[in-house]
């Protein structure tokens, strides 16, 4: 989901404009434009960019929940985020996932999208669709019944005991060593479904004729991936990569559902964080939380800076 | 030749493996909401139930409520589809075709709150709904869910209006018809494939959507949509595994079928959006 944002063909130079309009009376003119843009502009502002900013006022205020208005209390939420464990446990989290989630669920599709994508591969349809199939699925749902499947009496610890791949069932969600993974487990799962669409489309995009020209110069499998394959895909690697990394920061049903952040804050990301400062504690601290979701935002907005230096970087590599 | 025949087998054998392993909790599930509780854990591996348990199903379905939560959720789901296509094609259509002032800001605020993760802004949209007293209603949710974000659906809008010949709304434009009537009846129309992704991929996300919903029903459990009231059903009833299972079938249904008959869109519109 690259944004093309390339202000539309322009046909005309700007140079000889037939007749020079000023702001207001273009404004005027173009009315109907401003009318089609109302809802647009109403709603985003309302739910999207007035957020955005109230998130940094909340973030100075004592206001707990149930109170009409907050006080002003300067960096104090900062401070006194600065030194909480608990929130530095969660953000270490959401890194941890972030750094080990995303790579795989990254990885895994390209390998099945290369198997899946090539004409020999018998059923590639129905297979495409069946490992697509969980992305549709509604991830609190998902997460429920997850509890059921690694449960100590569910099937999958049955299969790995009468299998004697382990002697006892595995705890995968109730031990504090384990639930963060089991999650990131269940995440991939759920998720490679489209991420596999997104690198079959982008592997489409590769010309047949460049893999015969690599044929009759003898290229193998492998030389033909590593020369022809792989330096086609390095901007879409980009692109996914960021597309799969916001989704690895909005984990918030299957965590909450799976492990509900436990045990002992175990699993609990920075999502999870906030919600339970905000709306699940007994005193909800509604300027807290939001100081922990600036930082959080920081964060994500790092991170994107990242990846759009990198699409322009691959970019450049490849002209 | 048999070299090749036979790795084709190997890779199809393998994926085969693969795919069942992956749509085994799905079947697992179909097959739990027809057993008897103590059967569930009790039968080990074996999927198919001694007689099937039909009642699993109208028990979920009266003495859990989903009949009200189905009803919600429908409600919330077509309400935020319609109104994010509505307001994504008209912002998409004067994008993607005209020149006017704020265009430039437009785009950037787009740009920068693209990928804008929910828990960052759900505090502020909690309390503006409560202020705009919809805390608490359907409409409170379709708004919270629908009215900000999905830039995405808008600039898929302004690509594809972007490739329409100025002459056909011209033409239309000297038979004198206005900006509205040209939208509506030429302009819409056209765009009929990008809205088919747009709906999926909205249709998608609201049925899914969980930390809004929860959050702006925490008071008012007779609002909650199927996801938040499959999540409450596990706390305040854990010992009804079966009665679960078919409430987790039921809840899952309508978007797979939703997925299995548009399954070709569906996919289309996925690899569009990477490739742009």
């Amino acid at each position: 989901m690259t944004v093309t944002t390339e202000a539309p063909v322009r046909q005309k130079a700007p140079a000889p404009a037939p007749k020079r309009r000023t702001v207001w009376r273009r404004m005027r003119d173009d009315w109907w434009i401003y009318l089609f843009l109302l809802p647009t502009v109403v709603g985003y502002g309302l739910y999207t960019v007035y957020p955005l900013v109230a998130s940094w006022w909340y973030a100075f205020l004592d206001w707990p929940g149930f109170a009409d208005v907050g006080t002003f209390i300067g960096f104090a939420n900062f401070e006194l985020l600065w030194a909480d464990d608990l929130f530095w446990n969660s953000f270490r989290n959401s890194l941890v996932f972030l750094a080990i989630a995303v790579p795989l669920r990254v990885g895994l599709a390209l390998l099945l999208a290369i198997v899946l994508n090539r004409r020999s591969t018998p059923f590639r349809g129905l297979f495409r669709t069946l490992l697509f199939l969980p992305v549709v699925t509604t991830g609190a749902i998902v997460g429920v019944v997850f509890t059921l499947i690694l449960d100590a009496g569910g099937p999958v610890n049955l299969a790995l005991v009468k299998s004697a791949l382990v002697d006892s069932p595995v705890d995968f969600l109730g031990s504090s060593g384990m639930s963060l993974y089991s999650v990131i487990g269940v995440w991939v799962w759920k998720w490679l479904g489209i991420t596999l669409i997104y690198w079959l489309a982008a592997l489409q995009t590769i010309p047949n004729e460049l893999y015969e020209a690599a044929r009759i110069d003898g290229a193998g499998n492998w030389k033909e991936f590593r020369y022809v394959t792989l330096p086609l895909l390095l901007p879409f690697l980009v692109v996914i990569t960021l597309i799969d990394m916001v989704g690895a920061l909005n984990v918030f049903d299957l965590v909450m559902t799976l492990t509900g952040g436990g045990p002992a804050f175990s699993s609990e990301v920075v999502e999870v964080y906030i919600y339970r400062t905000a709306f699940g504690a007994t005193v909800p601290q509604l300027g807290y939380a939001s100081a922990a979701a600036v930082l959080f935002g920081l964060l994500t907005m790092a991170l994107a800076i990242a990846q759009a230096l990198g699409i322009r970087a691959a970019r450049r590599a490849m002209a | 030749m048999t070299a090749t025949r036979s790795s084709r087998w190997l890779i199809g054998t393998g994926l085969a493996l693969l795919c069942a392993v992956w749509i085994y909790p799905f079947l697992w599930l179909v097959s739990g909401s027809l057993k008897t509780n103590p059967e569930i854990f009790g039968k080990g591996l074996n999927l198919l139930p001694e007689a099937p348990v039909w009642e699993n199903y109208s028990r979920a379905w009266s003495e859990v409520g989903f009949s009200s939560y189905m009803l919600n959720t429908v409600l919330i789901t077509l309400g935020t589809v319609a109104l994010v296509i509505m307001r994504s094609a008209l912002a998409g259509y004067v994008l993607g075709r005209y020149d006017f002032v704020g265009k430039k800001v437009l785009i950037g605020v787009f740009l920068v709150t693209f990928f804008l993760p929910e828990g960052y802004t759900i505090i502020p949209v909690t309390q503006l709904t409560d202020q705009l007293g919809l805390l608490n209603s359907h409409l409170g949710v379709v708004l919270g869910l629908g009215a900000g974000g999905h830039a995405a659906a808008t600039l898929l809008y302004a690509g594809f209006f972007r490739t329409i010949p100025k002459d056909l709304e011209e033409s239309a434009r000297m038979d004198g018809a206005g900006p509205l009537t040209v939208f509506f009846r030429i302009m819409l129309p056209l765009a009929k494939p990008i809205t088919v992704s747009v709906f999926i991929l909205q249709f998608l996300a609201a049925w899914n959507a969980y930390l809004l919903p929860l959050v702006f029903t925490l008071s008012h459990p007779e609002l909650r949509t199927l996801a938040v009231g499959m999540s409450a059903f596990v706390g305040e009833n854990d010992t009804d595994w079966a009665g679960m299972a078919a409430a987790a079938v039921l809840s899952l249904a309508p978007v797979v079928a939703v997925f299995v008959v548009l399954q070709r869109q569906f996919v289309e519109s996925l690899a569009g959006a990477v490739k742009q």
